[in-house]
């Protein structure tokens, strides 16, 4: 049976590339980083060829790339590490960001923190006003997202950076953490151009290995570790590091910046075939989040969030299954939890729109030919079960 | 030249067999563990595997072992979640003076928290005593954490008294099994500990994936990471898969090869020691003479500076570490030695020898055609004073651990 795996906002194929890499650091590089003798040595250069790769591929400098276990690791070590300082009470976050974001507000808000969480518009789109709104004397930080994992708006970074560069202006503190893991590799994105002093990313959301992730913090960024120990990452992140994960980071990192340009476009064109192709098939589906425009700043150019009204979302999950197309309910790691995506109720959707809810991601490694398929099956797919659940 | 690799306490190369069933879930079985098709439920499936064999390694339940990404992070989850949670009974904690930086430096940042710490000394031999842990309990104190074995000179803990004592006090117990876990039995029942943390990497494992065990029932809670319900929601973000499987394997075979290999691996150790100390001058074994890791084996030279040690084998081709790998490159000696009352100086000629699977006899006499005439020509050059008496204090330097360690 064909296989089409559109599943890739939950985890990707590691690259060819990159397995090789992290096989052979396994192999060849097995020392421990901070070991003084030869072993030791060549694995610490490992580490340091992909510190180079990822920071060149985000356009910083290798000292402010800080790689963890995961791209939730990241995010909490941003969130929970930054250091609020005498005056900070107060965070400012939104309603459609991932449950590593939100979790770690929560968290926050247990200490003493004030969080506000902004809403979204009915395509998942923050308003700057509100942030300008929300911003207070005792405002520390700020986390907007940059894509969303589950209908792909992306926020208006650009507008959300001149909001906080105003306010930064009256000579203020604040600082601001993007989550950038699904937005990297797909979108490029230099975090010191807007003022971003924390930003999230995962390996293998980019064809790289799980197990690994990295924050970007911008110099002077005052940070705490959330895990102690032997001091390793400048003693922000305890614990041997990751040697063959890293290595393969660095190899999916060196392909996104070789392949920035391409990518968006060519991710685009797949999507607006696929959405275009879905819609006309199946009458009733409804595109959920910002229209798949290419004058559409809010488009994301590889997720598809798609709702079948009448059907449940994993019921056709499922039966998409049985006939080889891969795709999710909203995203991964809520799977599990009560049904329902918190993004989509904080678009206001209707229950129907939010259970019949299906998320097509796509990545490069998907072809045209994989989307006509998934289009065929899926409005093939949705006549039967219409037909049975009639 | 020839090559030695003499740092399996530092890390481990990982072994062919999980090397080859890690590739399967790197490549082809790349889902999320969280997805609900094909890929998810393939992924998911290997990872409860994962999840059994690593149990049964320990004699655990499989949901008493979280997943995360190595000894370090186990350490901390482990102190801060029961810190934390039973802050309403007490705030007192109890560790020792030659715990791993993972566990200490956890505890000095509870203890910045409002937690009161105690750090409890140990005698020459680098041994905790039951009865000072027993006199430093109060009806505040919360949580134990005593390692099993020490990566810097392989002395093996009493935990299995010092757990039951724990438990007869109603204090929740903690140790770090990393470097014990596949060289001598390490078995949460027969311990008898509530909390114990291994790494895939100091077993011929892969590197960024470790597991916390928890016995069921112990008042536990994650307050490190937050975000999905990955590990049911006691650890978040997306499972390291190919990692979680490499660490599975690697526990299995562990535990299978214990008997034969340790035995093996303390008949090359003991060469090892009568060796050096017969043949080198002004040389002492660190550490407990017999109650010693199997595959451990760690000196002082005196007169000599241990980082010239090192560079020069390094030159000969044998990689070996003056303590452990985290300390390596910093200028303070090691906490563990000095609070084992070992002075300064001396504590600076430390050197640390670990073996593992692939050294054999001929390592070992290698390691002594090339280890005389370095320490000869490192002593002649030494500028330390001769004269210096060699003394052993049992008094114990009892919180000497350095702040944090620098590379």
């Amino acid at each position: 049976m064909r296989e089409v795996y559109l599943d890739n906002s939950a985890t990707t194929r590691p690259y060819p590339e990159v397995v090789k890499a992290v096989l052979a650091a396994m192999e060849d590089y097995y020392g421990n980083p901070s070991s003084l003798h030869r072993k030791g040595v060549e694995a610490g250069r490992a580490v340091a060829r992909a510190r180079e790769a990822v920071a060149d591929s985000l356009g910083v400098e290798a000292s402010n790339i800080i790689f963890t276990g995961a791209g939730s690791e990241a995010i909490n070590l941003a969130v929970k590490g930054l250091q609020p300082g005498r005056k900070g009470k107060h965070v400012i976050t939104t309603a459609v960001e991932h449950p590593a974001v939100l979790n770690a507000c929560g968290q926050l808000r247990e200490r003493g923190m004030e969080i506000t969480v902004l809403p979204v518009n009915n395509v998942g789109m923050v308003d700057p006003e509100d942030l300008t709104r929300a911003l207070r004397e005792d405002t520390y930080l700020v986390s907007i997202m940059h894509v969303n994992n589950e209908v792909g708006a992306v926020q208006p970074l650009a507008d959300i950076s001149a909001v906080i560069k105003e306010f930064r202006g009256a000579g203020r503190k604040l600082f601001w953490h993007v989550d950038a893991v699904q937005a990297y590799g797909k979108l490029p994105l230099r975090p010191p151009e807007l003022g971003i002093d924390l930003l999230s990313v995962s390996a293998h959301k980019v064809h790289g290995p799980k197990g690994v992730g990295a924050l970007y913090a911008a110099p002077g960024t005052p940070l705490k570790p959330l895990v102690a120990g032997g001091g390793q990452e400048w003693g922000l992140r305890s614990g041997t590091e990751n040697v063959p994960g890293i290595a393969g980071f660095g190899v999916a990192a060196g392909i996104i910046a070789r392949e920035a340009r391409e990518t968006a476009p060519k991710l685009f064109n797949l999507k607006k075939k696929l959405v275009d192709g879905i819609l006309a098939a199946v009458p009733g589906a409804v595109l959920n989040g910002p229209a798949c425009r290419e004058d559409e700043p809010g488009c994301a150019p590889q997720i598809a969030n798609i709702s079948f009204p009448g059907l449940r979302g994993e019921v056709l999950l499922h039966a998409l299954e049985g006939r080889g197309v891969y795709v999710s309910t909203g995203s991964a790691c809520s799977s599990r939890k009560k049904p329902g995506s918190h993004v989509l109720r904080a678009m206001g959707l209707a229950e129907q729109l939010v259970e019949g809810a299906v998320r097509f991601s796509i990545s490069t490694l998907n072809t045209a030919a994989e989307i006509d398929y998934a289009v065929e099956v899926t409005a093939g797919v949705v006549h039967e079960l219409r037909e049975l659940y009639g | 030249m020839r090559r030695v690799y003499f740092d399996h306490s530092a890390t481990t190369p990982v072994r062919p067999e999980v090397a080859e069933e890690m590739q399967k879930f790197l490549a082809d079985n790349f889902g999320n563990p969280t997805s609900l098709h094909y890929f998810g439920r393939q992924a998911r499936k290997a990872l409860e595997e994962a999840r059994e064999k690593v149990a049964a390694s320990i004699g655990a339940k499989p949901e008493e072992i979280i997943f995360n990404s190595g000894g370090t992070e186990s350490d901390n989850m482990a102190i801060h979640g029961v810190a934390m949670l039973n802050l309403n009974r007490g705030n007192h904690i109890i560790t020792s003076a030659i715990e791993h930086h993972a566990v200490l430096n956890t505890f000095k940042a509870l203890g910045k928290q409002g937690f009161t710490v105690t750090i409890l000394p140990v005698d020459k031999y680098g041994m905790v005593s039951i009865d000072d842990l027993s006199n430093a309990i109060t009806d505040k104190t919360t949580l134990i954490s005593i390692m099993h074995a020490s990566n810097e000179v392989g002395t093996i803990q009493p935990i299995k008294e010092m757990a039951a004592l724990a438990k007869e006090k109603g204090v929740f117990f903690h140790t770090d099994a990393v470097q014990s876990m596949g060289k001598i039995p390490v078995n949460v029942d027969d311990l008898g500990v509530d909390l114990l943390s291994i790494s895939g990497h100091k077993i011929y494992g892969p590197k960024g994936v470790g597991a916390l065990y928890v016995r069921k029932g112990t008042r536990w809670k994650q307050s490190l990471f937050h975000g999905g319900a990955q590990e049911r929601l006691r650890r978040a973000g997306t499972e390291n898969v190919p990692g979680i499987i490499g660490l599975g394997r690697a526990c299995e075979l562990a535990v299978q090869e214990l008997k034969m290999e340790s035995t093996r691996l303390a008949g090359l150790r003991d060469k090892l020691i009568k060796n050096v100390l017969d043949n080198i001058a002004y040389t002492r074994l660190t550490g407990h003479p017999t109650k010693r890791l199997p595959n451990h084996a760690s000196f002082c030279f005196e007169f000599i500076e241990g980082e010239s040690m090192l560079l020069s084998l390094d030159m000969k081709g044998i990689a070996a570490s003056s303590g452990s790998a985290c300390t390596s490159g910093s200028l303070e000696p090691s906490h563990v030695l000095l609070a084992m009352g070992i002075p300064h100086e001396l504590a600076h000629g430390s050197i640390r020898i670990t073996l593992g699977r692939d050294n054999t006899e001929e390592d070992i006499d290698y390691f002594m055609e090339v280890m005389p005439p370095i320490v000869e020509r490192l002593r002649a050059m030494s500028p330390l004073d001769q004269e210096n008496e060699f003394v052993m204090e049992s008094s114990c330097a009892a919180c000497k651990a350095s702040t944090s360690c620098h590379r």
